[in-house]
């Protein structure tokens, strides 16, 4: 095995729930190549399958069909006490009749390492996640960031070789949130541990992780860094998604997209004949004079003002909506006037071709 | 008035139905516990205050031996039943469920259902021929036959916390390398811990007040104190019965406040 690829591999997994006659498909052939101490991240909306596939990589689920490796061994089908894996529950799940204390150092007991040992790796991780002062408080007596905190301390104090945590932030306030998501950061990068994150808050996905799987459907439909997943969506599902994008129709003729009929688009691999579909973010839209060689005619319908930018809606000629994200001028001009007929441009290079 | 909800406190005579009711309930044991204290033998004429009663059944060898005999039988029974029932309320709420559960239901609360003359009477024919075969007569089949209709009373309050326990606490468990047995140890039995105890008080109070079930099992010589107290009431009724059962009061509400703060306090 490599050192940097392949430490997790995830291999055409599958997940069904319910009796034969009734089986649903939680998840539905699932691939993925996780590397070593990298901050990955499941990204989806609510229902996609994240929770299955980080339940399978746990333990708490067996895979309908299937591999999970880790680090070259097979443990798709070992109990969850015999892998080296660690969890965040989403609800933190703390012992209620256990210390804080003695929450942290429950996973380095079933283990059966000597006291001293116990109580030193304790005393490490509290301080590691800033919760020296509460060792011996009872659970229900801390706040909601607090017990967070305890629950990432009592999974990272056995030292497992990934730790996977299941929307861990989202039970917290914006502010709280925030602070989370760095101090989560900081302390993957002084673990070195891998993290599996959960999360279907795509701009916490892109702030945080080294890579990005989106699920949609209990598949994945794109892997990437936030960059390539931003950047360069494969599919109409991604682009939705991931920010905000303008979706056009254009048909294919000779290696180029032929927009509403007046701009060519050269495309870098060129799909066979008919039509495709485009994706443009508002931020690389232009709006220019009117008749301008290579842009789009479009009338202007409202302006949203949003401060430091302003979108802006326009109708194309073939009656599709886009929008234009517009800085806010320096000197504080309106935008265009409602029902003005502009051009809309874009470099070649911003535009993605989508597999739908 | 569709919204005007239905009050029974605003019937006609509900007041005088409620205190004739509630003296029923409260005057005899009042004056039960207050006689326990007459100076006098009669149990009906106040003849001053005194402790006699107490005294003279503390050093009744005979109370002495059924006081035992009693605990022995309700100590035994609220354990064995106690462990049954915990068992009983794993195997029923920890699993999907599953065909033939609501048999199971029925079957463990059997004796809440089944008249007790019944069950008593069914006891007494099947240990008969249980003696005949072993010849064996002790307090065995009195612990068994106790043990049987105490498990639904031991059942319900550990089922009810149960039910009210978060099952990612065992997850949690299995995910720090806890195996299923230390998860138990570790994690389920410490947060079960007050309906056990719960369930077991109301096991051994349910056993201590037994009559019915102990008439018909009981060989000879093997009184408890209910069925001891039911005997002396029969030739002649003294005080010492009063003090006897006042004391017998006195531990049930204790064991049974015990039990409302272990069950009320948060799941
Ligand atoms: N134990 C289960 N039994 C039946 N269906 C389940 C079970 N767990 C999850 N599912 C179904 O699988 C799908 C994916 O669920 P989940 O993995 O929890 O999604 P996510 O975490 O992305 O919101 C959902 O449609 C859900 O209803
Ligand atoms: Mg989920």
């Amino acid at each position: 095995m490599g050192s940097d690829d392949g430490f997790i591999e995830i291999i055409d997994v599958t997940k069904a729930f319910g009796p034969a006659d009734r089986r649903v498909y939680a998840l539905g052939g699932v691939a993925a190549t996780i590397r070593r101490g990298e901050f990955f991240t499941l990204l989806g909306p609510s229902g996609c399958g994240k929770t299955t596939l980080l339940r399978l990589i746990a333990g708490f689920e067996l895979p309908t069909s299937g591999e999970i490796r880790l680090d070259g061994q097979e443990i798709g089908h070992l109990p969850p006490f015999r892998r080296p894996v660690n969890t965040v529950f989403q609800n933190y799940a703390l012992f209620p009749h256990m210390t804080v204390a003695q929450n942290i150092g429950f996973g380095l007991e079933m283990l059966g390492k000597p006291k001293a040992d116990i109580a030193a790796t304790v005393e490490r991780m509290l301080a590691l996640v800033k919760m020296t002062d509460l060792a011996g408080r009872r659970t229900d007596q801390l706040s909601g960031g607090q017990q967070q905190r305890v629950a990432l301390a009592r999974a990272l104090a056995p030292q497992p070789k990934v730790l996977l945590l299941d929307e861990p932030l989202s039970a917290l306030d914006l502010k709280l949130r925030k602070e989370m998501q760095v101090e989560l950061k900081r302390i993957q990068l002084e673990t070195g541990i891998t993290f599996i994150f959960v999360t279907h808050d795509q701009e916490e996905a892109l702030t945080m992780s080294d890579r990005i799987a989106v699920m949609s459907g209990g598949k994945i439909l794109q892997i990437g860094t936030p960059r390539e997943i931003y950047a360069h969506p494969t599919n109409r599902f991604v682009a939705d998604f991931i920010g905000e994008t303008n979706f056009i129709r254009a048909r294919v003729q000779g290696g180029k997209a032929i927009v509403g009929g007046e701009v060519e688009v050269p495309l870098p691999a060129a799909p066979a004949q008919g039509e495709v579909t485009l994706a443009i973010r508002p931020e690389h839209l232009r709006l220019v004079a009117k008749g301008t060689a290579g842009a789009l005619t479009a009338t202007v319908g409202d302006a949203v003002y949003f401060g430091t930018d302003s979108h802006v809606h326009l109708t194309l000629g073939d009656g599709t909506g886009i929008v234009v994200r517009q800085q806010t001028d320096p000197d504080g001009r309106e935008g265009p006037a409602p029902g003005s007929v502009l051009g809309v441009s874009f470099p070649p290079a911003a535009v993605q071709v989508l597999e739908d | 008035m569709a919204s005007r909800t239905f009050t029974a406190s605003r019937l006609p005579g509900f007041a005088t139905v409620a205190i004739v009711v509630f003296i029923a309930l409260y005057m005899p044991i009042a004056m039960l516990m207050i006689y326990s204290f007459n100076a006098g033998d009669s149990i009906a004429i106040w003849d001053g205050f005194s402790f006699q009663w107490y005294e003279r059944a503390w050093e009744n060898e005979k109370v002495k031996e059924v006081t035992i005999r009693s605990l022995v039988i309700a100590g035994s029974a609220a354990t064995i039943s106690t462990v049954a029932a915990t068992m009983a309320a794993l195997a029923t709420t920890r699993k999907k469920p599953f065909r033939g559960q609501t048999g199971i239901y029925v079957a463990i609360n059997q004796p809440l259902m089944v008249p007790e003359i019944v069950t008593a009477v069914a006891l007494l024919i099947f240990f008969a021929a249980i003696k005949v075969a072993t010849g064996y007569q002790g307090l065995g089949y009195l612990i068994l036959a106790h043990s049987a209709f105490c498990i639904p009373f031991a059942y319900l309050p550990i089922r009810a916390r149960l039910e009210g326990m978060d099952l990612t606490l065992e997850t949690a468990a299995a995910d720090l390398y806890a195996t299923p047995w230390w998860t138990f140890r570790r994690v389920t039995l410490p947060l079960l811990a007050p309906g056990i105890v719960a369930g077991m008080m109301l096991a051994f109070v349910t056993s201590l007040d037994d009559v019915v079930i102990t008439l018909f099992v009981k060989s000879a010589g093997q009184d408890t104190l209910p069925t001891y107290l039911l005997a002396q009431i029969r030739r002649q009724v003294t005080g010492e019965v009063n003090a006897i059962s006042t004391v017998l009061l006195a531990l049930t509400v204790i064991l049974l406040t015990t039990f409302f703060l272990l069950t009320r306090k948060r799941s």
